[in-house]
């Protein structure tokens, strides 16, 4: 069938500059570039094109330019041209439509709607060149209240299990197949050399990664791919997967393709087969059967470690959120409507699922109303970008943060949505062999690390010029917080006041 | 008091904002002395204050009633009056009723009246809860529901004096000179975005805790929102207020021994606790990881007193100052030194304590001058 769609890229190649080293043929994994012997001339298929830039980065010659393809269609606020080509695409193929990352829509942001204060005469900022400046954070279930015996004046308190993070920013679930094991060894490595966590995802811990357990979240999902006792005593957090932001009430399909024989060592599924996660958890039909496996996970790892239950941020979460705590959720992670996937729907990713910011307003407002705040810690994740992102999240009443599509692009990632394809030409979301190798963990480890180290040196900056110098003055210290271009309840969920008032 | 947050907060800023001096003397001998001497070292830092707040608590000035709850009260009309001796006489035994005996003086304009009440709670009123959480609740109704009323201090042998203007003018009205106590504490107000009222001023107070503070706490948005999920309503939105709440919550509803609540209100860094030895490491952290929400974060420099206590804290980078002086059982803290050298200038000891390290005085205990830390600091 002829296909209706126009090329989404142009590839300019100046002649002038190309030496025809065929560096772009061998790079592009999407078969844009060819080499045509005859003429030696190093030629295009334009509508493969993704838009990754790996040819142009690469090009030694700074031959390529690569930009968008001006064809327009006729202005139309309501069919504009993405939709017009979902529709061709849908003609063209009987299928739905599959994407990666997370939701590109305009929904609005509202990080880029909050802005954070700072001290100026009344009382003084901090210097935090000069003054420690403190960002250390335990995330676990915390008590009410210390005892002290009053005679002989010893703590009466054991704390449930804690784990100490060096920056409140954790690596977001990417599992194994759905990413290269190169990059989850470079995030391992990151995570444990700064201090903070990784999370497996829901294909299991491949054996060589078994010695970074300290700073590893073993997740736990629908598919229970490679789960084992070894497994999840390996790690320092459980985490049972309920959903994910960019495919709420939806479940993960790995396709056989990407099943390599140690994907499904790892996995614990046959050489080659579809890896088929059911969309509910078939044991979790009700919040009682939360708590059965919350108790069965403490049991199995002897209440050593906190259990993580994480959730799609959807419309009623807050009262989600209250159960799972009452449930025994040590650890609730929040996935908001911009949170990316290796693949998705993309009427699902586009559609369903709540910003995460109203989610975390909402979930942290409830939980405090309802006493229960200290019980759990509250972790956000889906589209965090940068330490203002980090911060404000903080202010608002998270815990911590995951960031996954940052930690992708400090690897090299350049956010062009194939992840479905497993073609990633920066050999990120894809198990093809002689792409993966395009992830060195040394360099990558490197640069996750320069990420979080960069962050936490932001971090330090507003916390000392807002005053304080701990990060648990500004956790839920919405009053550090004021809203732009918000209306009055959109103000009123996010719990902070209008700039100027 | 109605509309209480209006009055204390008219611009509905996030908090009211201030700054100040402050002062505290105690014989930890329990001889009970005068307020001419505080009146005179608060007077010393007058420019500290610009006028529109200023008071003092004093403990032991009632032995006579030293079982009775104190109630000193302001109202601003009759009928606010009648409406909460009603409302006391329902809910307690008053036991003694009288005016404030004040003098006036020209610095004092349109002053409030003031009225002091000793009271027995009536047990049969109280049912399952304490004593002393019978009368919280009591004086939380009638600053935020009752006409025109508003409690200065509530605890037993012990009283809070204040209003607009500066501490030495608030002494002489009150003619503080004629009460004796073991323990006095003073505070002048400068307060930047409020006109300032009598309730506003400090001592803050509830029971017998008193707080004078001197400082803005950044970390006010979360102390409140911590607070509030321990049924803590922050009508007043001052700083001062969620210290006098903080204590209230460590101490009495915790049972937290006072070094302890200071270690949550300025906690040690982490880079400290992981030096110290295991046991007090654990201890620390614990509280750390418990009361996150407790950190006074942002300059501050406080002294606390209850009945036979006085504590004196910065917050841990002191960003605000605090000198100690020693005489024998005399123990004074202040913002400034020479206040001190002004009502005794033979000390013992004078001294800057570290960031975050709390003064104790206790009754029957004499402090010693522990070396500081910070090189210089003694003097």
């Amino acid at each position: 069938m002829k296909t209706f769609l126009p090329a989404k890229f142009k590839v300019d190649r100046s002649s002038d500059r190309c030496i025809q080293c065929q560096v772009c043929v061998n790079q592009c994994s999407f078969d844009v570039h060819y080499y045509d012997a005859e003429d030696n001339e190093v030629r295009s298929r334009e509508e493969n094109c993704v838009g990754c830039h790996r040819c142009a980065i690469f090009c030694p010659a700074r031959a390529l330019t690569i930009s968008r393809n001006p064809m327009d269609y006729r202005d139309n606020l309501n069919w504009r041209g993405e939709t017009i080509e979902d529709i061709f695409k849908q003609a063209e193929t009987g299928g739905m439509l599959l994407t990666g990352m997370g939701d590109d829509k305009g929904q609005r942001i509202y990080w880029d709607h909050l802005v954070l204060n700072a001290s100026q005469v009344t009382n003084p900022s901090i210097d935090p060149l000069r003054e420690p400046m403190e960002l250390v954070t335990y995330i676990g279930r915390k008590p009410d209240r210390v005892t002290i015996d009053p005679v002989t004046r010893e703590l009466k308190t054991d704390l449930a299990p804690q784990i100490k993070l060096e920056i409140p920013v954790m690596f977001s679930a990417m599992s194994y197949g759905a990413v290269s094991l190169n990059v989850q060894e470079s995030l391992a490595r990151a995570a444990t050399e700064f201090g903070t966590l990784w999370n497996t995802g829901e294909g299991g811990l491949q054996s060589s990664l078994f010695k970074y357990g300290k700073n590893t979240i073993v997740q736990v999902a629908s598919g229970r791919f490679g789960v084992h006792s070894d497994y999840l005593n390996a790690g320092q957090v459980v985490e049972i997967k309920i959903g994910q932001g960019a495919k709420p009430g939806i479940g993960g399909h790995l396709p056989g393709e990407k099943v390599s024989l140690d994907v499904s060592l790892t996995r614990m599924i046959p050489q080659g087969t579809d890896a088929l996660s059911p969309a509910p958890q078939h044991d979790i039909y009700s919040i009682e059967d939360l708590a059965q496996l919350v108790y069965a996970l403490k049991e199995a790892t002897n209440y050593t470690k906190p259990i993580s239950v994480k959730i799609a941020a959807v419309h009623n979460a807050a009262a989600i959120a209250s159960g799972m705590v009452r449930a025994g959720a040590d650890i609730i992670c929040l996935d908001g409507l911009r949170g990316a996937t290796g693949a998705a729907p993309k009427v699902i990713r586009d559609n369903v699922g709540i910003p995460i910011e109203m989610a975390l307003a909402a979930v942290d407002s409830r939980l405090r109303q309802e006493g229960i705040r200290n019980q759990a810690s509250v972790v956000i994740a889906g589209g965090i970008r940068s330490a203002g992102d980090v911060a404000k999240a903080i202010a608002l009443g998270a815990d911590a943060v995951y960031i996954g599509t940052a930690a992708l692009i400090a690897l090299g990632c350049h956010v062009c949505q194939q992840c479905h394809t497993g073609k990633c030409a920066w050999g990120i979301c894809t198990s093809d062999l002689g792409l993966t190798k395009r992830i060195n963990p040394d360099i990558g480890a490197q640069r996750l690390v320069n990420l979080l180290r960069a962050w936490s040196l932001e971090l330090k900056d507003i916390l000392g010029g807002l005053g304080v110098n701990a990060l648990e003055s500004l956790r839920g210290n919405r009053l550090h917080l004021r809203g732009i271009g918000l209306t009055d309840t959109e103000l009123d969920i996010l719990g902070v006041k209008m700039v100027g008032a | 008091m109605e509309d209480l947050q209006k009055i204390n907060n008219p611009y509905g800023a996030d908090k009211v904002i201030d700054s100040c001096s402050i002062f505290g003397m105690m014989d930890t001998s329990g001889r009970r002395f005068s307020g001419e001497d505080i009146t005179k070292a608060i007077a010393n830092m007058h420019f500290r204050g610009n006028g529109l707040g200023g008071g003092l608590a004093v403990y032991g000035i009632y032995p006579d009633y030293a079982d009775h709850y104190a109630f000193h009260i302001m109202y601003l009309s009759p009928q606010g009056q009648q409406q909460t001796e009603a409302f006391l006489k329902d809910k307690f035994y008053m036991v003694k009723a009288e005016e404030v005996p004040m003098r006036p003086i020209p610095a004092i304009v349109n002053p409030p009246a003031v009225w002091r009440y000793f009271l027995d709670v009536k047990q049969d009123r109280r049912g399952a809860e304490s004593a002393d959480d019978y009368v919280v609740e009591r004086v939380m109704d009638i600053n935020t529901k009752l006409k025109d009323s508003f409690v200065f201090s509530s605890g037993k042998n012990m009283g809070v004096f204040k209003g607009v203007g500066y501490p030495e003018e608030i002494s002489e009205y009150f003619r503080l000179e004629e009460y004796e106590g073991y323990l006095w504490t003073a505070h002048g107000r400068f307060p930047t975005n409020t006109p300032g009222w009598w309730g506003g001023a400090h001592p803050f107070s509830i029971l017998d805790w008193t707080v004078v503070h001197n400082g803005e706490i950044s970390s006010y948005g979360i102390n409140r929102r911590y607070l509030e999920q321990f049924g803590y309503q922050c009508t007043m939105q001052t700083d001062t207020e969620v210290v006098a709440y903080a204590i209230d919550l460590l101490i009495r509803r915790h049972n937290l021994p006072i070094e302890i609540a200071a270690e949550v209100l300025a906690a040690p860094f982490w880079s400290d606790i992981e030096r110290m030895p295991p046991k007090e490491q654990k201890l620390a952290r614990t509280l750390r990881q418990v009361y996150p929400g407790l950190l006074l974060n942002g300059p501050f420099t406080i002294i606390i007193a209850h009945n036979g206590e006085m504590i004196g804290l910065t917050d841990r980078i002191r960003l605000r100052p605090l000198t100690v002086g020693v005489n024998g059982n005399m123990i004074y803290l202040s913002s400034e030194e020479a206040a001190i050298r002004l009502i005794s200038p033979e000390l013992d000891a004078a001294w800057i304590p570290s960031g975050g390290e709390p003064i104790i005085g206790r009754l029957g205990v004499q402090l010693k001058p522990e070396p500081s830390v910070v090189s210089g600091a003694r003097l």
